[in-house]
């Protein structure tokens, strides 16, 4: 079974060494998830200076850049109310960080013979940005209720005998907060890409046989590829927004516990 | 039964828990847009609510493929 299928969906995600090994005198080694995430990286200070020249009256470019921090802005702010006005920085750089991340990763490069790797899909990258926005939650918290921020787990009017196992629930549920962030953002990205190769196969498997049945299966997978690309692309602009969305939630939690 | 069978009809009965996640997710956008549409001036301003009762249904699909997934490829 396991040996005529040479569809190996994994394979997009593993992470090489690029330009031989360690760098000089370090441990350290260049990788193909730094080099994605350095282009990232440059594609959003790209777009970022085009929005920056504070023109009079506002370019396209400018309107973009503006309208995307509005709508961070109007994230935090609707769900922390004014004081979330402090948080935007953190919540901003999440959100185009995984919305330019995710869209890179959607760029059909192989047609070209690269090979995009999706930095998202690595529980490593999500899971630092998930810890840091919940030590930013704990952090701010504690500094701003001292110990009354565990009331967080009493939520208001429990009955007495009710209160052990309550706090409990919520005490499970609010750990879980960083693993459920994390998790949901590096799974939907890996998901959606074993979606993407496997279907992406049958219609190179499909050619290569050859026959009338194989030339069907070739033109049922490239329209069913259009409608998975479509969702992706969907998801990716989902994905993002959802990781922004709790993170302000949950900021939103400690800064004024229930 | 031999692990390697095994393994492939625990990946398939842990996927079954994807498609039920695909309805929880139908639930909560069906829901949305009863509410929106007997009422559409509230609708905007309840997206977000939408968003976060779309990503908890959604997550637990997540699960669901992520446990198919270490028991085809890591186990």
């Amino acid at each position: 079974m396991a040996a005529e299928s040479k569809i190996d969906p994994m394979h997009q995600f593993t992470i090489d060494a690029i330009g031989g090994g360690a760098l000089d005198g370090t441990p350290f080694v260049f990788t193909n998830s730094a080099l994605w995430m350095l282009i990232v990286l440059g594609t959003i200070v790209l777009f970022m200076a085009g929005g920056l020249k504070r023109e009079l009256v506002p370019g396209r470019w400018q309107v973009a850049v503006e309208s995307l921090v509005e709508f961070i802005s109007g994230i935090a702010v609707t769900s922390i109310g004014e004081e979330g006005r402090k948080y935007i920085p953190w919540i901003f750089t999440v959100f185009v960080f995984i919305l330019f991340a995710n869209y890179w990763s959607m760029v059909p490069l192989t047609v070209v013979g690269l090979h995009p790797f999706t930095v998202t899909s690595q529980f490593t990258i999500t899971g630092v940005m998930a810890v840091i926005s919940f030590s930013i939650v704990l952090i701010v918290g504690f500094w701003k209720h001292g110990f009354h921020f565990f009331s967080l787990f009493v939520p208001h009017g429990t009955p007495k005998p009710m209160l052990p196992l309550i706090v409990a629930i919520e005490m499970v549920s609010f750990m879980v907060k960083p693993f459920s962030l994390a998790l949901r953002l590096f799974v939907a990205m890996i998901a959606g890409h074993i979606l993407l190769e496997v279907f992406g196969s049958f219609v190179a498997s499909g050619v290569a046989s050859g026959t009338p049945m194989g030339y069907a299966v070739t033109v049922v997978s490239i329209v069913f590829m259009a409608f998975v690309n479509a969702i992706e692309l969907l998801i990716c602009g989902i994905q993002a927004y959802v990781f922004a969305l709790l993170t302000a939630l949950y900021i939103n939690d400690s800064e004024h516990l229930h | 039964m031999d692990l390697e069978a095994a393994k492939v009809i625990g990946a398939g009965l842990a996927a079954i828990g994807v498609g039920v996640a695909s309805a929880g997710v139908g639930f909560v956008f069906g829901s949305f847009l009863q509410g929106a549409l007997r009422n559409p001036g509230a609708a905007d301003g309840q997206q977000g609510r939408l968003f976060i009762g779309f990503a908890a249904a959604e997550l637990l699909g997540l699960i669901a493929f992520a446990v198919a997934m270490i028991i085809l490829y890591a186990v």
